[in-house]
């Protein structure tokens, strides 16, 4: 059967409406029931248990998963159930040269992501939602990996999705809520709006891994700016899962770009880059925040700092997200114009 | 490098070219009688102390420093010479106030206090604006028209917002931030206190502010408004000095906020100086505009604009429109627009109604910009200076273009603060927004088309916190005000200044 519907499709500044002939049904019949398809599971020739592929852990840059230039790597320890994952796993230690090639995948993406429309960026951050839904397993298990509870990390990652629905659905707002009309004295319409500052180097807390990484990265590129950020030390794996997500929801390479390795090493060369517009550092390092406070200086770096807060800040819907978050890498552009005949 | 100065400060004689190419020749009608503003009722002390708690105070080092008139090299008063000891005064009076008086004070009291200061400013506008010119050197068509009125309308437009700061972040709820440090230039010395002042108090913090050491003149007399208008002492702090003082007020380590106007390497240093402390800082720096006329400008209006742009205040204002950006097209006849333009500007006595380009701020900025204009010319780029007489006495520099300017140029990189115009070329629209963005700095620009949607495109490229299509130089306590890049960051105006003074929950 074949039913009309209207779609209304965004097409530059029009917006059009058009008749699509969509199929009402789809024929399961072919599949057959589902019982008879299940493989029978094979005898297991391995002691008792099949060997898990353990995954290579690797950067993101530029929308593709990359070791580091460098070839270093460190190590961090993850708890698995028994004899189904290596309990050392091995991460690569980002250079400064990884850190320039990230600023540029960061630079490079900027043009793009700036100009696409609101509506465009807000589905793209919900697509991501709906990834991190489907993944929610697998970044559930790589919370716990790290020491997590379980309950701690179902919970963790479900505020994380929740915040990705959150900034989805600002994308468009934000404008509205911090552009105004300016009532200048005299013949002239004046407005001023927010825009994207550019590209901008998130040092993310340690904990929590991934709510943290999704709470200081989304608010940033919900206005148009780009990021790179250095993921948590104590776990790096979860970003990297979480990186999984960005590379299969739509979202342009280099929009996100993630780094591991050791941040007082990687952030102090966003501080001194000429092209990273600001800083957003969560860290419990008072010398790395002054020291990015202070070479952040040479080209009149935004540079935001804080101590670390706590699991409750990040979970609270009050302080973990809000429109504060979204002001603080935004410019204001004053537009002036004559009203006249 | 006096004899240097001389030179190039003496406009280039007129050439029988130019004479035989000039469409306008006006013989004598433009010489205009003198007509000075009366300077009689203008009432200047000898020596000016500090404002600390309420009291006007002898500095603890006992120095004074002359302040000079620009336009005539004389001596109008002896301002005191704040030391590290004195600002700690003046930054505990500012503590003391905000934690028994002004941080407890109701919106609405607060707002009846910054409104008598807005009311004092236009009663006594004519003398201020007469100030600020003897001391500054800047116009007095300028300081009465522009600077007097905008500071008034400053501190109106603030003072209703001390009762409405619920408002103004979308239910989330603002703190003062306590003791706010502020140092302003020479460009604009009223009118930057007003800045500065307002919104501060608006949001219910006290404030030390140190003005330039070439005009403290009228911060003086503002002090002397404010303490008519019987704001609780401490509330507001009026320090002089010069640069020490200043980096004396930065250090201190009671002071919440800093918030500087001035050049970008003063403000990297003072940015520098904070990492660590908990200060929160707003820097307003320098600039390098570009304006940018396309063939389809309305031309005459443009012209205007670009004069405006580059000479309002002898070019002492960051956001100068100091880079011209023009449609290749249009480039012969728009430069002889402009010379025919520029020949007409009056340079001489600020006090004079017809004056349009006064003193140039100091012997010191006169230098600076002397230097420029040399590194132009050895660069190759062609010299157009109008031709004006320069007063015996004091420090001026006749308004000036180059055109054959290299992007790579000092004269187009660097900011002059003088009344030097870089013409450079583009030919699409999309060259235009490459140059335009080319530079450091990230304060302003000008958009001169008589297409609407071609100003909107540009203005969206455009990496610059103020954008004017087809006008220039255009301010307003409502409008925000501030650069993107290395001309600094936060915004002063409008609902969105007030953030650079409260702490905000997330």
């Amino acid at each position: 059967m074949k039913k009309k519907i209207d779609t209304h499709v965004a097409d530059g500044d029009a917006v059009r409406v058009q008749d699509v002939d969509v199929e009402t049904t789809i024929n399961m019949g072919d599949l057959g029931p589902l019982e008879t398809r299940a493989i029978a599971r094979r005898e297991d020739t391995n002691g008792g248990a099949r060997l898990r592929v353990a995954k290579a852990y690797k950067m993101y840059v530029g929308g593709a998963f990359v070791r580091s230039e460098s070839g270093r790597y460190m190590q961090t320890k993850a708890g698995a159930e028994k004899g189904a994952d290596p309990e050392l796993v091995n991460v690569p230690r980002g250079s400064r040269k990884d850190a320039r090639d990230a600023v540029l995948a960061a630079k490079n993406a900027l043009d793009g992501w700036s100009v696409r429309t609101a509506y465009n960026r807000g589905q793209i951050l919900y697509r991501l939602a709906e990834v991190m839904e489907s993944r929610r397993s697998e970044l559930a298990m790589s919370l716990v990996r790290s020491g997590l509870h379980e309950a701690e990390a179902v919970g963790e990652v479900e505020a994380s999705i929740d915040r990705a629905v959150f900034y989805a659905g600002f994308c468009d707002k934000y404008q509205s809520l911090v552009a105004s009309s300016n009532p200048v004295s005299g013949p002239h319409f004046g407005f001023s709006v927010p825009e994207p500052m550019g590209v901008i180097a998130v040092v993310a807390p340690q904990t929590p891994a991934l709510l943290g990484l999704v709470s200081t990265v989304l608010p940033v590129i919900t206005t148009g700016n780009t990021v790179i950020a250095i993921a948590s030390e104590s776990d790096p794996r979860t970003a990297i899962v979480f990186c999984e997500c960005l590379a299969t929801s739509d979202l342009p390479g280099g929009v996100v770009n993630v780094l591991t390795g050791k941040a007082t090493e990687i952030a102090p060369h966003f501080a001194k880059h000429r092209e990273v517009f600001g800083i957003d550092a969560w860290t419990g390092d008072t010398a790395l925040r002054e020291a990015l406070e202070r070479d952040g200086a040479d080209n009149v770096k935004r540079v935001k700092t804080h101590a670390p807060p706590g699991a409750p800040f990040w979970i609270d819907e009050r302080r973990g997200q809000g429109i504060g978050w979204i002001e603080r890498f935004l410019e204001t552009k004053t537009i002036w114009h004559p009203v006249g005949v | 490098m006096s004899h240097e100065i001389t030179k190039v400060a003496v406009p280039l004689p007129v050439t029988r070219k130019d004479v035989v190419e000039h469409a306008l020749e006006f013989g004598k009608a433009w010489e205009y009688a003198p007509s000075p503003e009366a300077t009689d009722h203008v009432k200047i002390e000898p020596r000016y102390e500090l404002f600390i708690g309420g009291k006007w105070r002898a500095p603890k080092s006992g120095k004074y420093f002359a302040t000079t008139s620009p336009s005539t090299e004389e001596k109008l008063s002896e301002i005191a010479e704040a030391s590290a000891d004195d600002v700690d005064a003046a930054v505990k009076a500012a503590r003391t106030a905000y934690d028994k008086v002004w941080s407890k004070m109701r919106g609405t009291e607060r707002a009846k206090y910054i409104f008598r200061i807005a009311r004092a400013i236009q009663e006594k506008s004519r003398e201020l604006a007469i100030v600020e010119s003897m001391d500054g050197g800047k116009p007095i068509k300028e300081s009465r028209d522009v600077d007097l009125p905008l500071a008034a309308a400053h501190f109106f437009y603030h003072a209703g917002w001390a009762d409405k700061l619920d408002y103004a972040f979308h239910g989330r709820h603002a703190r003062p931030l306590g003791v706010a440090g502020q140092i302003i230039p020479w460009n604009f010395p009223l009118l930057m206190a007003a800045w500065k002042i307002a919104p501060a108090l608006a949001c219910g913090n006290t404030v030390v502010l140190k003005p330039a050491e070439t005009t403290s003149l009228t911060a003086l007399l503002l002090a002397k408004i404010i303490e008519e208008a019987e704001l609780p002492p401490g509330v507001v702090n009026i320090i002089t000095g010069a640069g020490e003082t200043g980096a004396a007020l930065v250090n201190h380590p009671d002071v919440d906020k800093i918030a500087f106007t001035g050049s970008t390497e003063v403000g990297k240093r003072i940015q520098r100086s904070l990492a660590g402390t908990k200060k929160r800082l707003t820097l307003e720096l320098g600039g390098k505009a570009a304006n940018v006329i396309f063939a389809d400008a309305p031309l005459d209006q443009a012209i205007e604009g670009i004069i405006q742009g580059i000479f309002f205040n002898q070019g002492h204002v960051c956001c100068a429109g100091s880079r011209l950006l023009v449609e290749e097209s249009i480039h012969e006849s728009l430069t002889r627009k402009l010379r025919d333009r520029m020949a007409t500007l009056r340079l001489g006595d600020p006090l004079d109604k017809n004056t349009d380009i006064g003193a140039i701020n100091s012997k010191m900025q006169l230098d600076k910009i002397a230097a420029l204009v040399d590194s132009g010319e050895k660069d190759g780029a062609e010299r157009f200076s109008a031709p004006c007489e320069i007063p015996k006495k004091g420090y001026w520099f006749a308004p000036t273009f180059f055109t054959g300017v290299a992007q790579s140029s000092r004269i187009a990189r660097e900011e002059i603060f003088g009344p030097v115009l870089s013409v450079l070329t583009f030919r699409t629209p999309d060259e235009a927004v490459e140059k335009a963005n080319n530079t450091m700095y990230g304060l302003s620009a000008g958009i001169w088309s008589d297409k609407g949607a071609k100003i909107f495109w540009m203005a969206q490229r455009l990496k610059a916190g103020v954008v004017w299509g087809n006008t220039y130089n255009k301010f307003d306590p409502s409008s925000p005000f501030g650069g993107y890049k290395e001309s600094g960051f936060g915004r002063e105006g409008g609902r969105q200044g007030l953030s650079a003074y409260v702490e905000l929950d997330a």
